[in-house]
Protein backbone atom coordinates (compact mmCIF):
# COMPACT_ATOMS: atom_id res chain seq x y z
CA UNK A 1 0.00 0.00 0.00
CA UNK A 2 1.73 3.25 -1.23
CA UNK A 3 -0.90 5.41 1.34
CA UNK A 4 -1.14 5.33 4.89
CA UNK A 5 -4.88 6.13 5.25
CA UNK A 6 -8.05 6.05 3.58
CA UNK A 7 -8.13 9.85 3.38
CA UNK A 8 -4.79 9.87 2.10
CA UNK A 9 -5.97 7.69 -0.62
CA UNK A 10 -8.61 9.52 -1.65
CA UNK A 11 -6.66 12.81 -1.65
CA UNK A 12 -4.19 11.31 -3.93
CA UNK A 13 -1.55 14.10 -2.84
CA UNK A 14 -3.84 17.00 -3.89
CA UNK A 15 -4.32 14.96 -7.44
CA UNK A 16 -7.54 13.64 -6.65
CA UNK A 17 -9.97 15.73 -8.30
CA UNK A 18 -8.17 14.79 -11.42
CA UNK A 19 -7.15 10.92 -10.83
CA UNK A 20 -10.70 10.24 -9.59
CA UNK A 21 -12.67 12.34 -12.24
CA UNK A 22 -10.22 10.37 -15.14
CA UNK A 23 -10.84 7.21 -13.59
CA UNK A 24 -14.83 8.02 -13.04
CA UNK A 25 -14.76 8.85 -16.95
CA UNK A 26 -12.83 6.01 -18.04
CA UNK A 27 -15.20 3.31 -15.84
CA UNK A 28 -18.74 4.81 -16.97
CA UNK A 29 -17.63 4.40 -20.75
CA UNK A 30 -16.27 1.07 -20.09
CA UNK A 31 -20.11 0.15 -18.32
CA UNK A 32 -21.94 2.14 -21.51
CA UNK A 33 -19.88 -0.36 -23.91
CA UNK A 34 -20.93 -3.76 -21.99
CA UNK A 35 -24.59 -1.86 -21.47
CA UNK A 36 -25.56 -1.07 -25.03
CA UNK A 37 -24.60 -4.35 -26.71
CA UNK A 38 -26.48 -6.16 -23.74
CA UNK A 39 -29.91 -3.65 -24.26
CA UNK A 40 -29.62 -4.63 -28.05
CA UNK A 41 -29.29 -8.09 -27.74
CA UNK A 42 -32.42 -8.62 -25.12
CA UNK A 43 -34.42 -5.99 -27.21
CA UNK A 44 -33.75 -8.03 -30.65
CA UNK A 45 -34.63 -11.09 -28.35
CA UNK A 46 -37.80 -9.91 -27.07
CA UNK A 47 -38.87 -8.90 -31.00
CA UNK A 48 -37.81 -12.23 -31.77
CA UNK A 49 -39.70 -13.54 -28.98
CA UNK A 50 -43.58 -11.57 -29.68
CA UNK A 51 -42.52 -12.41 -33.81
CA UNK A 52 -42.91 -16.02 -32.92
CA UNK A 53 -45.98 -15.62 -30.50
CA UNK A 54 -47.50 -13.93 -32.90
CA UNK A 55 -47.15 -16.52 -35.74
CA UNK A 56 -48.04 -19.21 -33.42
CA UNK A 57 -51.45 -17.54 -33.20
CA UNK A 58 -51.87 -17.38 -36.90
CA UNK B 1 -0.36 -25.07 -44.46
CA UNK B 2 -3.72 -25.89 -44.09
CA UNK B 3 -6.44 -22.79 -45.29
CA UNK B 4 -10.14 -24.08 -43.88
CA UNK B 5 -9.98 -22.68 -40.67
CA UNK B 6 -9.78 -19.72 -43.15
CA UNK B 7 -12.46 -20.24 -45.20
CA UNK B 8 -14.95 -21.31 -42.53
CA UNK B 9 -14.03 -18.20 -40.14
CA UNK B 10 -15.89 -16.44 -43.35
CA UNK B 11 -19.32 -18.35 -42.40
CA UNK B 12 -21.28 -16.41 -39.80
CA UNK B 13 -22.90 -20.04 -38.41
CA UNK B 14 -19.58 -21.19 -37.57
CA UNK B 15 -17.91 -17.78 -36.01
CA UNK B 16 -21.37 -17.82 -34.29
CA UNK B 17 -20.42 -21.39 -32.73
CA UNK B 18 -16.69 -20.68 -31.89
CA UNK B 19 -17.32 -17.09 -30.81
CA UNK B 20 -20.11 -18.51 -28.63
CA UNK B 21 -17.29 -20.89 -26.37
CA UNK B 22 -15.02 -17.79 -26.23
CA UNK B 23 -16.88 -15.20 -25.25
CA UNK B 24 -17.04 -16.43 -21.46
CA UNK B 25 -13.58 -17.04 -20.67
CA UNK B 26 -12.90 -13.00 -22.36
CA UNK B 27 -14.89 -11.26 -20.18
CA UNK B 28 -13.77 -13.30 -17.13
CA UNK B 29 -10.16 -12.35 -18.16
CA UNK B 30 -11.23 -8.70 -18.79
CA UNK B 31 -13.13 -8.73 -15.37
CA UNK B 32 -9.90 -10.07 -13.48
CA UNK B 33 -7.32 -8.53 -14.68
CA UNK B 34 -9.02 -4.87 -15.12
CA UNK B 35 -10.31 -5.25 -10.86
CA UNK B 36 -6.51 -6.71 -10.16
CA UNK B 37 -5.05 -3.69 -12.52
CA UNK B 38 -7.01 -1.08 -11.43
CA UNK B 39 -6.79 -1.55 -7.33
CA UNK B 40 -2.78 -2.24 -8.31
CA UNK B 41 -2.17 0.60 -10.20
CA UNK B 42 -4.47 3.17 -8.18
CA UNK B 43 -3.75 1.78 -4.86
CA UNK B 44 0.10 -0.17 -4.52
CA UNK B 45 2.11 1.53 -7.07
CA UNK B 46 4.38 3.95 -6.23
CA UNK B 47 3.93 7.35 -6.41
CA UNK B 48 5.64 9.32 -9.32
CA UNK B 49 8.70 11.17 -7.82
CA UNK B 50 7.93 14.66 -10.11
CA UNK B 51 4.12 14.14 -10.73
CA UNK B 52 3.06 12.79 -7.24
CA UNK B 53 0.00 10.43 -7.28
CA UNK B 54 -1.81 12.74 -10.82
CA UNK B 55 0.17 9.54 -12.75
CA UNK B 56 -2.00 6.62 -11.39
CA UNK B 57 -3.74 8.30 -14.83
CA UNK B 58 -1.12 6.25 -16.73
CA UNK B 59 -2.92 3.20 -16.03
CA UNK B 60 -6.01 3.99 -17.60
CA UNK B 61 -4.64 6.44 -20.57
CA UNK B 62 -2.38 4.14 -22.09
CA UNK B 63 -3.65 1.06 -22.25
CA UNK B 64 -6.84 2.94 -23.88
CA UNK B 65 -4.04 4.66 -26.15
CA UNK B 66 -3.11 1.74 -27.40
CA UNK B 67 -6.36 -0.31 -27.74
CA UNK B 68 -7.72 2.72 -30.04
CA UNK B 69 -4.42 2.75 -32.51
CA UNK B 70 -4.91 -1.38 -32.19
CA UNK B 71 -8.31 -1.34 -32.91
CA UNK B 72 -7.78 1.08 -36.22
CA UNK B 73 -5.49 -1.11 -37.40
CA UNK B 74 -7.68 -4.19 -37.21
CA UNK B 75 -10.59 -2.48 -38.94
CA UNK B 76 -8.17 -1.75 -41.94
CA UNK B 77 -7.31 -5.45 -41.43
CA UNK B 78 -10.37 -6.99 -41.49
CA UNK B 79 -11.10 -4.49 -44.70
CA UNK B 80 -8.57 -5.77 -46.37
CA UNK B 81 -9.97 -9.19 -45.91
CA UNK B 82 -13.26 -8.00 -46.44
CA UNK B 83 -12.91 -6.68 -50.18
CA UNK B 84 -10.23 -9.28 -51.20
CA UNK B 85 -12.05 -12.60 -50.09
CA UNK B 86 -15.24 -10.97 -49.77
CA UNK B 87 -15.63 -12.00 -46.30
CA UNK B 88 -19.02 -11.28 -45.02
CA UNK B 89 -17.67 -11.54 -41.46
CA UNK B 90 -15.03 -8.95 -41.69
CA UNK B 91 -17.32 -6.32 -42.74
CA UNK B 92 -19.58 -7.63 -39.31
CA UNK B 93 -16.14 -6.55 -37.43
CA UNK B 94 -15.29 -3.37 -39.34
CA UNK B 95 -19.07 -2.18 -38.34
CA UNK B 96 -18.69 -3.32 -34.78
CA UNK B 97 -15.30 -2.20 -34.21
CA UNK B 98 -15.39 0.95 -35.14
CA UNK B 99 -17.53 2.53 -32.29
CA UNK B 100 -15.45 0.56 -29.43
CA UNK B 101 -12.72 2.28 -30.84
CA UNK B 102 -14.35 5.45 -30.71
CA UNK B 103 -14.93 5.13 -27.03
CA UNK B 104 -11.34 4.30 -26.66
CA UNK B 105 -10.14 7.33 -28.23
CA UNK B 106 -12.31 9.43 -26.33
CA UNK B 107 -10.99 7.84 -22.89
CA UNK B 108 -7.57 7.97 -24.05
CA UNK B 109 -8.45 11.97 -25.13
CA UNK B 110 -9.96 12.97 -22.00
CA UNK B 111 -7.74 11.16 -19.34
CA UNK B 112 -4.74 12.75 -21.32
CA UNK B 113 -6.61 15.77 -21.30
CA UNK B 114 -7.60 15.79 -17.17
CA UNK B 115 -3.57 14.34 -16.64
CA UNK B 116 -2.64 17.32 -18.60
CA UNK B 117 -4.00 19.81 -16.80
CA UNK B 118 -1.91 19.15 -13.40
CA UNK B 119 1.50 18.17 -15.45
CA UNK B 120 1.80 20.70 -18.46
CA UNK B 121 -0.59 23.41 -16.72
CA UNK B 122 -3.35 22.89 -19.50
CA UNK B 123 -5.87 20.45 -20.66
CA UNK B 124 -5.66 21.17 -24.67
CA UNK B 125 -2.64 21.79 -26.43
CA UNK B 126 -2.93 21.63 -30.58
CA UNK B 127 0.43 19.50 -30.69
CA UNK B 128 1.27 16.76 -32.89
CA UNK B 129 0.09 13.85 -30.63
CA UNK B 130 -2.70 15.34 -29.54
CA UNK B 131 -3.97 16.51 -33.23
CA UNK B 132 -3.16 13.16 -34.66
CA UNK B 133 -5.31 11.48 -32.07
CA UNK B 134 -8.04 13.90 -32.31
CA UNK B 135 -7.60 13.03 -35.96
CA UNK B 136 -8.16 9.10 -34.95
CA UNK B 137 -11.29 10.13 -33.33
CA UNK B 138 -12.92 11.50 -36.56
CA UNK B 139 -11.61 8.40 -38.65
CA UNK B 140 -13.52 6.22 -36.67
CA UNK B 141 -16.66 8.56 -36.43
CA UNK B 142 -16.27 8.78 -40.22
CA UNK B 143 -16.09 5.21 -40.58
CA UNK B 144 -19.33 4.82 -38.21
CA UNK B 145 -21.17 7.59 -40.45
CA UNK B 146 -20.55 5.51 -43.50
CA UNK B 147 -21.88 2.31 -42.29
CA UNK B 148 -25.18 4.34 -41.12
CA UNK B 149 -25.22 6.47 -44.28
CA UNK B 150 -25.59 3.85 -46.94
CA UNK B 151 -28.24 1.32 -47.27
CA UNK B 152 -27.06 -0.96 -49.82
CA UNK B 153 -24.89 -3.04 -47.29
CA UNK B 154 -22.10 -4.28 -49.97
CA UNK B 155 -21.25 -0.74 -50.61
CA UNK B 156 -21.48 0.19 -47.09
CA UNK B 157 -18.97 -2.13 -46.73
CA UNK B 158 -16.73 -0.91 -49.05
CA UNK B 159 -17.13 2.27 -48.79
CA UNK B 160 -16.65 1.44 -44.53
CA UNK B 161 -13.16 -0.49 -45.89
CA UNK B 162 -11.30 1.78 -48.21
CA UNK B 163 -11.71 4.51 -45.13
CA UNK B 164 -10.04 1.94 -42.60
CA UNK B 165 -7.39 0.94 -44.83
CA UNK B 166 -6.77 4.71 -46.26
CA UNK B 167 -7.25 6.15 -42.58
CA UNK B 168 -4.64 4.20 -41.08
CA UNK B 169 -1.44 6.24 -42.33
CA UNK B 170 -2.84 8.05 -39.75
CA UNK B 171 -1.27 5.20 -37.24
CA UNK B 172 2.25 5.67 -37.86
CA UNK B 173 1.90 9.61 -37.80
CA UNK B 174 0.56 9.22 -33.78
CA UNK B 175 3.23 7.50 -33.56
CA UNK B 176 6.20 8.68 -34.31
CA UNK B 177 4.41 11.96 -33.84
CA UNK B 178 6.28 12.65 -30.32
CA UNK B 179 10.08 12.52 -32.43
CA UNK B 180 9.19 14.01 -35.60
CA UNK B 181 7.78 16.83 -33.96
CA UNK B 182 8.52 19.19 -30.97
CA UNK B 183 5.44 18.01 -28.71
CA UNK B 184 4.86 18.89 -25.09
CA UNK B 185 3.34 14.67 -25.08
CA UNK B 186 6.43 12.45 -23.67
CA UNK B 187 7.67 10.12 -25.65
CA UNK B 188 6.79 6.16 -25.39
CA UNK B 189 7.05 4.77 -22.16
CA UNK B 190 7.29 1.25 -23.54
CA UNK B 191 8.69 -0.53 -26.14
CA UNK B 192 9.18 -4.40 -27.62
CA UNK B 193 12.64 -4.64 -27.70
CA UNK B 194 13.88 -2.69 -24.91
CA UNK B 195 13.89 -2.98 -21.16
CA UNK B 196 11.08 -0.63 -19.51
CA UNK B 197 12.58 2.50 -17.70
CA UNK B 198 10.14 2.20 -15.12
CA UNK B 199 10.75 0.12 -11.85
CA UNK B 200 8.66 -3.10 -12.04
CA UNK B 201 6.05 -2.12 -9.67
CA UNK B 202 5.10 0.38 -11.81
CA UNK B 203 4.85 -0.91 -15.19
CA UNK B 204 3.74 -4.66 -13.92
CA UNK B 205 0.44 -3.30 -12.96
CA UNK B 206 0.22 -0.80 -16.48
CA UNK B 207 1.09 -4.41 -18.69
CA UNK B 208 -2.16 -5.96 -16.70
CA UNK B 209 -4.32 -2.89 -17.32
CA UNK B 210 -2.95 -3.13 -21.30
CA UNK B 211 -3.97 -6.99 -21.13
CA UNK B 212 -7.68 -6.44 -19.27
CA UNK B 213 -8.47 -3.54 -21.80
CA UNK B 214 -7.40 -6.14 -24.91
CA UNK B 215 -9.21 -8.85 -23.85
CA UNK B 216 -12.46 -5.86 -22.67
CA UNK B 217 -12.36 -5.45 -26.43
CA UNK B 218 -12.22 -9.30 -27.38
CA UNK B 219 -15.77 -9.64 -25.45
CA UNK B 220 -17.48 -6.69 -26.12
CA UNK B 221 -16.50 -6.98 -30.00
CA UNK B 222 -18.20 -10.26 -29.89
CA UNK B 223 -20.82 -9.61 -27.56
CA UNK B 224 -21.84 -7.08 -30.73
CA UNK B 225 -20.94 -9.20 -33.98
CA UNK B 226 -22.95 -12.36 -32.51
CA UNK B 227 -25.99 -10.07 -32.52
CA UNK B 228 -25.06 -8.21 -35.55
CA UNK B 229 -24.66 -11.99 -37.13
CA UNK B 230 -28.29 -12.78 -35.87
CA UNK B 231 -29.71 -9.76 -37.39
CA UNK B 232 -28.26 -10.24 -40.83
CA UNK B 233 -28.70 -13.94 -41.09
CA UNK B 234 -32.23 -13.78 -39.38
CA UNK B 235 -33.84 -15.24 -42.68
CA UNK B 236 -31.58 -18.66 -42.11
CA UNK B 237 -33.01 -21.82 -40.26
CA UNK B 238 -29.57 -22.32 -38.24
CA UNK B 239 -30.58 -18.45 -36.93
CA UNK B 240 -33.95 -19.52 -36.13
CA UNK B 241 -32.92 -22.25 -34.09
CA UNK B 242 -30.27 -20.39 -32.11
CA UNK B 243 -32.91 -17.73 -31.34
CA UNK B 244 -35.78 -20.19 -30.45
CA UNK B 245 -32.56 -21.75 -28.11
CA UNK B 246 -31.62 -19.05 -26.59
CA UNK B 247 -35.29 -17.86 -25.72
CA UNK B 248 -36.09 -21.20 -24.40
CA UNK B 249 -33.01 -20.89 -21.93
CA UNK B 250 -33.85 -17.32 -20.77
CA UNK B 251 -37.23 -16.59 -20.49
CA UNK B 252 -37.56 -12.94 -22.33
CA UNK B 253 -40.86 -11.01 -22.26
Amino acid sequence: MSFASFGEFLAMGNHGAYVWSAYAISVAVLAINVALPLMARRRYLQEEARRLRREAQQ
Amino acid sequence: MNWTWFHKLGSPKWFYQISGSWLPWLAIAAGVLLTVGLVWGLAFAPADYQQGNSFRIIYIHVPAAFLAQSIYVMLAVAGVVGMVWKMKIADVAVQQAAPIGAWMTVIALVTGAIWGKPTWGTYWVWDARLTSMLILLFLYFGVIALAQAISNRDSAAKACAVLAIVGVINIPIIKYSVEWWNTLHQPASFSVIERPTMPVEMWLPLLIMVLGFYCFFGAVLLLRMRLEVLKREARSSWVRDEVTKTLNAEVVR
